[in-house]
């Protein structure tokens, strides 16, 4: 495996990656990913570490594949996949976040499964889970520096913040709400730079 | 082969693979009663070991549906599973990408791309602190997640390491 390149100042690759490089990488997203946090991950990866897309691409991406039905993380990489490759990259992203972890999972079923009951594993496996917490919180306070450059999409952060996690109001309802009132204040903002 | 059980693997989740939210903890309970309850794969206790297991693996939690599939119907269920809980949204979103490439220089799309980062900012925050309100080990959760998003954000340590600390943290406090 190759040693982290610097995470800030990668410079952006003008050839996209090969379908063969995209399995590889997400694979090792499937396989690594121990506690969740795997879209924190997929943007250490493919944003910071590999400048693959943009940090506005891969957010912009994240908030689709999140309001699309599917496992987010899936959807993330077809959609990824895609953007960099046409439909062989979809196709060789999904399948390398999925077939190499599936196998996994089968053979531990049918061989460790005792594991899964230890007391120890658990309490582990519960600080892991937090750990990969951070990875994720590393993403949303990346994004949160970038999207601070406007009051208006500082108010969307924060009303979309409050409403998930003090008002505890269902997800649906929050994006349902914020997602077409942000688009439509981008949408002026688009029209008003274009001067139409 | 069990061609019985497979078509009931399919009938369980290709339906559940549009009602799909998020990581995949939305269905979890309706994969437990049709399983357990509906069509009798498995015992309830045998339910919560597979979801016991699913949560010590790494990949998406999902991957629970290629290990029901398994105890329904061995490797054909296994595979039937996860093609069926996949495949059906996978397609639909794939149809949107192809969609948005196209239309992607137009005004509305641009509008679309910038007005939604502010909102995955926000639920991306949200989701976080969500997690650790739930999470196991009270404090401790805030203090290791605090930690690694501080070192993960100012220094270039490796994740790996700092799931492992966690870990390591977590026995020693709390076992």
């Amino acid at each position: 495996m190759a040693s982290p390149a610097p995470i800030d100042s990668a410079p952006r690759d003008a050839s996209p990656p090969t379908p063969l490089q995209l399995f590889l990488a997400f694979a090792k997203i499937g396989l690594t990913s121990f506690g969740g946090g795997l879209s924190g991950w997929m943007m250490r990866e493919f944003v910071q570490r590999r400048a693959w897309l943009s940090e506005g691409e891969f957010l912009s991406g994240l908030a689709l594949a999140q309001a699309f039905p599917g496992v987010n993380v899936v959807n993330l990489a077809i959609w990824i996949g895609f953007r960099l490759r046409g439909g062989a990259g979809a196709l060789v992203s999904a399948l390398g976040l999925t077939v190499p972890a599936m196998m996994v999972a089968v053979a531990v079923l049918v061989g460790f499964s005792a594991a899964a009951k230890s007391h120890h594993v658990h309490v582990a496996l519960a600080g892991v889970a937090a750990a990969a917490v951070g990875l994720s919180l590393q993403m949303g306070l990346r994004a949160a520096r970038r999207a601070t450059q406007s009051v208006a999409a500082i108010a969307i952060m924060v009303m979309t913040f409050v409403g998930i996690f003090f008002l505890r109001l269902p997800l649906l309802w929050v994006v349902g709400t914020m997602a077409p009132l942000s688009i439509g204040l981008a949408y002026l903002r688009v029209r008003a730079r274009e001067g139409t | 082969m069990n061609w019985k059980a497979l078509l009931e693997v399919v009938l369980v989740f290709v339906p559940l693979s549009f009602l799909t939210v998020g990581g995949g903890q939305s269905i979890v309970a309706d994969v437990h009663r049709q399983s357990v309850d509906v069509y009798g794969w498995m015992s309830n206790a045998a339910f919560m070991d597979l979801y016991a297991l699913s949560r010590i693996l790494p990949g998406p939690g999902a991957l629970l549906v290629t290990l029901v599939g398994w105890q329904a119907a061995g490797l054909a269920g296994a595979l039937v599973a996860s093609a069926a809980i996949f495949i059906p949204s996978s397609l639909l979103v794939y149809g949107l990408a192809h969609l948005w490439t196209r239309f992607r220089e137009k005004p509305a799309i641009r509008a679309i791309e910038a007005g939604l980062i502010p909102v995955a900012t926000g639920m991306v925050l949200a989701a976080s602190c969500t997690v650790l309100r739930v999470a196991e080990g009270g404090i401790w959760a805030w203090v290791v997640a605090a930690a690694s998003t501080a070192a993960l954000m100012l220094t270039r340590v490796s994740p790996f390491l700092l799931l492992g600390l966690g870990g390591v943290v977590f026995l020693v406090a709390l076992a």
